[in-house]
């Protein structure tokens, strides 16, 4: 025994690893955040056509302008959108441009929407079945992708912007620029 | 007021565990008689009253009293009273509480019957286990009352969760419970033994039956808990390497070296430190995967509190328990007497092999649980799932089983080579022959699975071989536990290799009287109807199967939708057959008026289970045996005595 008196204090130190890592992973704060697996890579081709009359439809070839754009994946039958709709309106005044895809909706109900919660958007392409919705890895409404000014998705936005993400949102903006010089 | 008389048990539950803390420390330095003497009516009350206080919070589930807000938040007036009953424990305080009862009846169980232990360190034990129940009790009381009132009290409660809804719920917990606590005892002996420096065969034969008793429930419940996730979540897969699944079996395999190493030191007195170290690391698992699900580290189907502020108050108590046991390990192993020494080729030199490969086991599994946690913390978010532990639990499961086959064939202390192969001689021939037989009959199926039904093959063969030229009524009962508990997992091995390796699965999408083949069953779907539940209406399909010109039987999957809460299961639809099980699922209505069903033919995976009872059957045969061979000398040394 002796020989090898410090083996008998290996365990602890092993305990003492673990409680390390697990103080770790329970005090960080956790990410939430959902990592897509779109983030650096080129938007997918696609041309939707127009859904309200009057704003024009959207493809791809529209954010390959040299300037980044806001894509918000939204709908006028989804709640979130609602409240996400003013933080919309805040960008808008603050010069910054927004596309959007209508999921599975109507071009009345659109307009309805848009008469009631204000419209931020330069475009809206109807994507009457989810599908550039899918080829964006985009689970649900509403999302909001930032697009530098090349096409390539440079920030993927899951859920509601609330108050507090706008901030963020800027300056993803603004990286996107920088970026894609 | 059911609430309220819980409450005041858990409270005078925990003095009692302070003054049995304090009595224990009276006895132990001032060596006092009297004061010990009090120590087992102590830890009997101790016992009695959380167990009243677990009784209250059942009592207040049965009654669906909503004004206590775990009612309110965890059942619902309209459930199936069973599921009110198990639903006491269906969640985090619930949960807690149960952990808990199980914890103080173990100890009012060692005070009651614990006659072999030398008295101080039973002193000591009752003492260490008190300790640990005292912290447990704080946090119930501070930080997971489940007592706690709502005001007002709701209407209704919000419901259990569905996939718990089953009757599963009412065993699977405390059997698994019974298991993880059961091994506070053997930790508790540990400590106490550390402290009175009293280790040897004497002290092994003592703790042998705690720590078997203990393993039998963990390896019922593991057996249990797999069949039920097999059944209940509708995936087909009976073990999913989850991380509650691991912490499950982290202290399964400690408890497994630990029986083994136990009986080293009862039989040879040998392993000492190394019995004692196992005993510490065995409880301190059962914590740590309790820590796992509780604190919501690890997310997981099973993890249903999710709340820092609880998770730092049982890392606390982690720290002090077994950073506290292994520094006491660290300063006293040194003063614990060196036991007897053996050749490397013996039973002791398998056993010791057989403990180490466990470890290692243990340590993959601890550390392919832990890494997305370190993962994450470098910002890189992973999971390590059946590709990591199958590639490398796998091998060293299948030499572990390699040396199960030889150990018990092997003489104490030291041994010849050539005799050790001659007595092998039949299990390498079975295992040879099982291996090319599948390969000749079956294909090409991969290297563990080969080596899997070889190994099965040999270990069977192995595994009775002790019996061989044996009178079988006088063979010893602790020997026929070894054999059918070693027999259990070359059944259950079979079964892993044989379901893995030639599972036929088949996902279609069928209109009503379309038939679908797989794996030599026609299936047709008959139709699909609503039917009503208690608290739930389905879709149940009607699926008439026909294997060959064999009449048809019925099977009926379900889709359940539950209100309270609002969720979806999949009632799968099994049938168990000859040679193995179908598994029928029904899936989503398309579009087009076809149904998609998902089908299986799963050949000889029930002997997974059945191999899983058969190993705890072992070591319910093995208590049995020492307990009555322990009578027996009693009641010769008392004749011997009288004739005297």
């Amino acid at each position: 025994m002796s020989g090898k008196r410090w083996v008998v204090w290996l365990p602890l130190c092993a305990f003492g690893v673990i409680v390390a890592v697990v103080m770790w992973g329970l005090y960080l704060p956790a990410d939430r955040t959902v990592h897509s697996a779109m983030v650096g890579k080129p938007l997918p081709a696609f041309t939707l056509p127009p859904i309200v009359p009057g704003k024009p439809g959207l493809s791809d070839k529209d954010f390959r302008q040299g300037k980044p754009r806001l894509l918000n994946v939204f709908a006028s039958w989804c709640i979130p959108c609602i409240a996400e709709a003013p933080q919309l309106m805040t960008l808008k005044a603050a010069g910054v441009p927004i596309d959007a895809v209508a999921i599975r909706d109507t071009g009345p109900a659109i307009t309805g929407f848009l008469r009631r919660n204000g419209d931020p958007y330069a475009r809206i392409g109807d994507d009457a079945t989810s599908r550039l919705q899918l080829a964006l890895g985009s689970s649900g409404v509403p999302e909001t992708f930032v697009i530098d000014g090349r096409g390539v998705i440079r920030m993927q936005h899951v859920g509601d912007i609330r108050p507090e993400d706008v901030a963020r949102l800027q300056q993803a903006l603004a990286e996107a620029e920088v970026g894609a010089e | 007021m059911t609430a309220e008389f819980g409450l005041a048990a858990l409270w005078f539950a925990a003095t009692l565990a302070v003054l049995q803390i304090a009595l224990s420390g009276l006895a132990l330095r001032r060596g006092r008689d009297d004061v010990a003497a009090a120590m087992r009516p102590v830890a009997i009350v101790q016992g009695a009253l959380v167990a009243l206080a677990m009784a209250a919070l059942i009592a207040c589930f049965l009654a669906s009293d909503m004004s206590v807000a775990l009612v309110a938040a965890n059942s619902h007036s309209a459930k199936p009273w069973l599921y009110k009953f198990a639903g006491a424990w269906g969640n985090h305080e619930g949960s807690m509480l149960l952990w808990v009862t199980i914890l103080g009846l173990a100890g009012a169980a060692v005070a009651q019957f614990e006659r072999r232990l030398p008295e101080r360190t039973l002193i000591a034990t009752l003492g260490a286990q008190a300790a640990i129940a005292l912290g447990f009790y704080a946090f119930l009381l501070f930080a997971s009352n489940p007592f706690a009132r709502a005001d007002p009290a709701p209407a209704d409660g919000a419901g259990l969760n569905p996939l718990l809804q089953d009757p599963g719920l009412a065993f699977h917990p405390p059997t698994l419970y019974a298991g993880y606590v059961g091994l506070s005892v053997a930790f508790s002996f540990a400590v106490g033994a550390l402290l009175t420096r009293d280790v040897g065969p004497v002290f092994a034969r003592a703790m042998r039956p705690w720590v078997l008793g203990a393993w039998v429930f963990l390896t019922l419940g593991i057996t249990a808990g797999s069949y039920w996730a097999y059944y209940e979540l509708g995936w087909g897969g009976w073990w999913f390497w989850d991380p509650t699944e691991n912490a499950s079996l982290m202290p399964w395999l400690a408890a497994t070296a630990l029986l083994h190493s136990v009986s080293v030191l009862a039989t040879r007195d040998g392993l000492r430190a190394w019995t004692i170290m196992l005993a510490v690391v065995a409880f301190s698992m059962s914590m740590i995967g309790t820590f796992l699900v509780r604190s919501g580290i690890l997310t997981s189907v099973h993890a249903f509190a999710v709340d820092p502020t609880r998770g730092s108050f049982i890392l606390a108590l982690l720290v002090i328990y077994i950073g506290g046991a292994l520094a006491l390990f660290g300063a006293r192993v040194g003063t614990v007497r060196q036991g007897n020494l053996f050749d490397p080729l013996s039973r002791e030199g398998a056993l010791v092999v057989n403990n180490l490969l466990l470890s290692v086991i243990l340590g993959v599994v601890l550390i392919g649980t832990f890494y997305p946690i370190v993962a994450g913390a470098m910002g890189v978010q992973l999971s390590v799932g059946a590709p990591f532990f199958d590639k490398t639990v796998g091998p060293l499961a299948l030499l572990l089983v390699a040396v199960m086959a030889a150990g018990p064939l092997m003489r104490w202390r030291r041994d010849e080579v050539g005799a050790v192969i001659e007595r092998l001689q039949w299990p390498i021939a079975a295992a040879l022959f099982a291996s090319v037989g599948v390969f000749v009959l079956g294909g090409w199926i991969g290297v563990l699975p080969t080596a899997g039904i070889g190994l099965a093959a040999g270990l069977a063969v192995a595994s009775v071989a002790p019996l061989a030229k044996r009178n079988l009524r006088r063979a010893p009962l602790t020997l026929w536990g070894m054999v059918v508990a070693h027999l259990g997992v070359a059944v259950s091995l079979a079964g892993m290799a044989a379901s893995s390796a030639f599972t036929t699965e088949r996902l279609a999408a069928v209109y009503v009287g379309d038939p679908v083949r797989v794996a030599g069953f026609t299936v047709t779907l008959d139709g699909v109807r609503p039917v009503i539940g208690d608290n739930w209406t389905a879709l149940e399909a009607r699926l008439s199967v026909r294997e060959g010109e064999d009449a048809p039987f019925v099977l009926r999957p379900q889709v359940r939708y539950f209100t309270t809460p609002v969720t979806t299961t999949n009632e799968s639809a099994i049938a168990t057959l000859a040679g193995g099980q179908l598994y029928t699922v029904l899936g989503a209505l398309g579009d087009d008026g076809r149904w998609q069903l998902r089908l299986w033919w799963k050949p000889f995976v029930t002997l997974i289970w059945l191999g899983g009872a058969m190993i705890a059957a072992g070591g319910a045969l093995s208590i049995v045996g020492h307990q009555r061979r322990g009578w027996m000398k009693r009641r010769r040394r008392a004749e011997m005595e009288w004739y005297a």
